[in-house]
């Protein structure tokens, strides 16, 4: 289980870090968007993994921790509006400029 | 009302904004705007008033008591940033009532969300709340930064959102380290936490320094600093304005993690590579203001030089450093303002020449004398408040280790931009094109030159207050270093 987390965290944020790196706005908006799945991913498993527990405290059984899927939730939110927000910003770069490079119509 | 004061300065502008998207007509969100900055200004007054008793206010929202529930914590500190952007917001959104806030929708909302922002970065005492206002703060300014339009703004925009959305995923990671390993995010808690045995030291450590890492980025510390004078070089005049404070919430997140959290704990993880980087900051910021071909971009790299500037001071030990990084942050925030706005009315009055180093039309006669003492306080030439703060960080990094480079640095950096401001300010405002072009200069709106007098006036204002300004900078730096040292 935690091996399996992990090496996907790692493998979102491997292609999610290579594909920021492009130099075409759609990569990079993919890139982020893998990203931050990875980053949901680790935040929820830093109250450790625990399987078959609800985020409740209930006499004699098992819980797991609440907090980290609040943050997740928090973060989710966030993360899908400032990709949104990019999108329609690179958008806006390609109606502008007809070129979606991210340094779009750059002059020199 | 005394009770909640400290939260007053995140929901007066949350209420305006919300007001302002429901009054569409901008005559009522310019009202409603200024009016939201005055009692904004008004509250964070007072409650800066307040905290020079030297209590920390700790207000619990939602009543819920402080490791669990999420706390806003005031001392002198965050107090006085709320004040500075209390002001700030007030004189940058007059200068915006002026026409600016017509190029494009939902200006007002934006900028209250921004100001939002910016006060709960200042007064939160959680770092997950730290996230969510830097995330309010960046969304807002995001938009205040296209607006207006034009491919320059949309291109800086995007470098900006990309490196800010990366900068909040290390953020989240830092954020989940730290939960990880030391299971709570109120930032005092976790101070008092690390110097217990029982967590994972070196993974603490590492969360930290991806901490440091983002808010070096908000800073604008060299290899993360890049982005910084193309992106102000192309927001709007008061937008520019206003993020003359943006880089100060990294710089203060630095100060407070370090005084709070790393200075007890692990005293040694900003040594040895903070300094050098910052130094290396202010000269890259020299030279790009050597090699600025217009006032706004000039401006950009100005207030680089001063983040550079101030980044060299958390890493160095002692109240008395801190100190003179607070006054300084005060002064450089307010020049920093105050020379954008002063470029965006030699651009109006240019015409076509805008703000670029080339012979134009003659500007009146008042501008150049508010340029005079923008860039005399930007330069740090006295009397002006540039030279106080740039005295008092000179004086308090000479005992310091790397005290001999710091000097040279910021004494050359000096020099370099001294330069820079006296040539580019006589071709602007001096050299005329031939033939010489007739009549007056345009006339500039009330509201800008108001606005653009008062941030101007800041700089003799600073400087003639410095020594009650200074005692209350030692203050805030002293009750800074007590909430660390009582921990241990």
């Amino acid at each position: 289980m935690e091996a399996l987390l992990a090496t996907a965290i790692g493998v979102l944020t491997a292609c999610g870090v290579f594909l920021i790196l492009r130099a075409r706005t759609f990569p990079v908006l993919l890139g982020l968007t893998l990203l931050s799945y990875a980053v949901n991913l680790f935040l929820f498993a830093s109250g450790r993994l625990h399987l078959d527990a609800p985020p409740l405290i209930r006499a004699g059984a098992s819980y797991t921790d609440p907090l980290p899927q609040a943050l997740v939730l928090t973060a989710i939110v966030i993360g899908f509006g400032m990709t949104g927000y990019l999108a329609m910003l690179a958008l806006r770069a390609l109606a502008e400029s007809g070129d979606d490079h991210v340094d779009a119509g750059k002059d020199s | 009302m005394r009770p909640h004061l400290p939260i007053l300065p995140i929901l007066i502008p949350f209420a305006a904004a919300l007001l302002q998207m429901v009054c569409r007509r901008l005559a009522w969100q310019r009202v409603i705007g200024l009016a939201a900055a005055a009692l904004l200004l008004l509250a964070s007054g007072w409650l800066t008033q307040l905290s020079d008793d030297g209590l920390l206010r700790v207000y619990a929202l939602g009543d819920w008591p402080a490791p669990f529930g999420i706390v806003l914590v005031v001392d002198r500190l965050a107090a006085l940033m709320t004040l500075l952007s209390a002001v700030l917001g007030l004189l940058t959104l007059l200068y915006a009532s002026a026409g600016f806030d017509e190029r494009g929708q939902h200006f007002h909302p934006l900028f209250q969300l921004q100001l939002v922002g910016l006060c709960g970065a200042f007064l939160t005492g959680d770092l997950f709340n730290l996230f969510v206002f830097f995330e309010v703060l960046l969304l807002a300014s995001y938009t205040l930064l296209a607006h207006g339009g034009g491919l320059a703004r949309t291109r800086a925009g995007i470098s900006y959102v990309v490196l800010n959305l990366v900068g909040s995923a290390l953020f989240l990671i830092a954020l989940g380290l730290l939960y990880g390993t030391l299971g709570t995010l109120n930032l005092a808690d976790m101070a008092s936490r690390l110097l217990l045995p029982g967590h994972d030291a070196a993974l603490a450590r590492v969360a930290f320094a991806l901490l440091i890492a983002v808010f070096a980025l908000k800073a604008g510390l060299l290899p993360l600093s890049f982005w910084l004078p193309p992106t102000y070089t192309a927001a709007g005049t008061p937008v520019a304005a206003l993020f003359a404070i943006m880089t100060k919430v990294g710089i203060v997140a630095i100060l407070r993690v370090q005084a709070v959290a790393l200075a007890p704990a692990m005293p040694d993880l900003l040594a040895g590579w903070l300094t050098p980087l910052a130094l290396a900051t202010v000269a890259f910021a020299a030279l790009g203001a050597l090699a600025a071909n217009r006032l706004r971009a000039l401006a950009a790299w100005l207030v680089l030089l001063s983040a550079g500037s101030l980044l060299l001071t958390p890493a160095q030990p002692g109240d008395q450093v801190a100190a003179a990084a607070i006054y300084y942050l005060l002064q450089s925030t307010l020049t920093g303002a105050a020379f954008f706005l002063v470029a965006g009315l030699i651009a109006g009055q240019r015409g076509d020449c805008g703000d670029d180093f080339r012979a134009g039309p003659p500007t009146t006669t008042w501008v150049r004398i508010a340029f005079l003492v923008v860039a005399a306080s930007a330069a740090g030439l006295p009397p002006f408040a540039g030279f106080v703060g740039k005295l008092m960080l000179l004086t308090t990094l000479r005992q310091t280790e790397a005290g001999t480079a710091i000097w040279i640095v910021l004494l050359g950096a000096g020099f370099l931009v001294m330069a820079t401001l006296a040539r580019q300010g006589c071709i602007l405002l001096w050299k005329l094109p031939t033939p010489r072009a007739t009549g007056p200069a345009p006339a500039i709106a009330w509201q800008r030159a108001l606005a653009t007098l008062l941030l101007v006036a800041a700089a003799p204002l600073l400087a003639i207050f410095a020594g009650p300004l200074g005692d209350f900078a030692q203050r805030t730096a002293s009750q800074l270093h007590e909430i660390g040292r009582a921990h241990v």
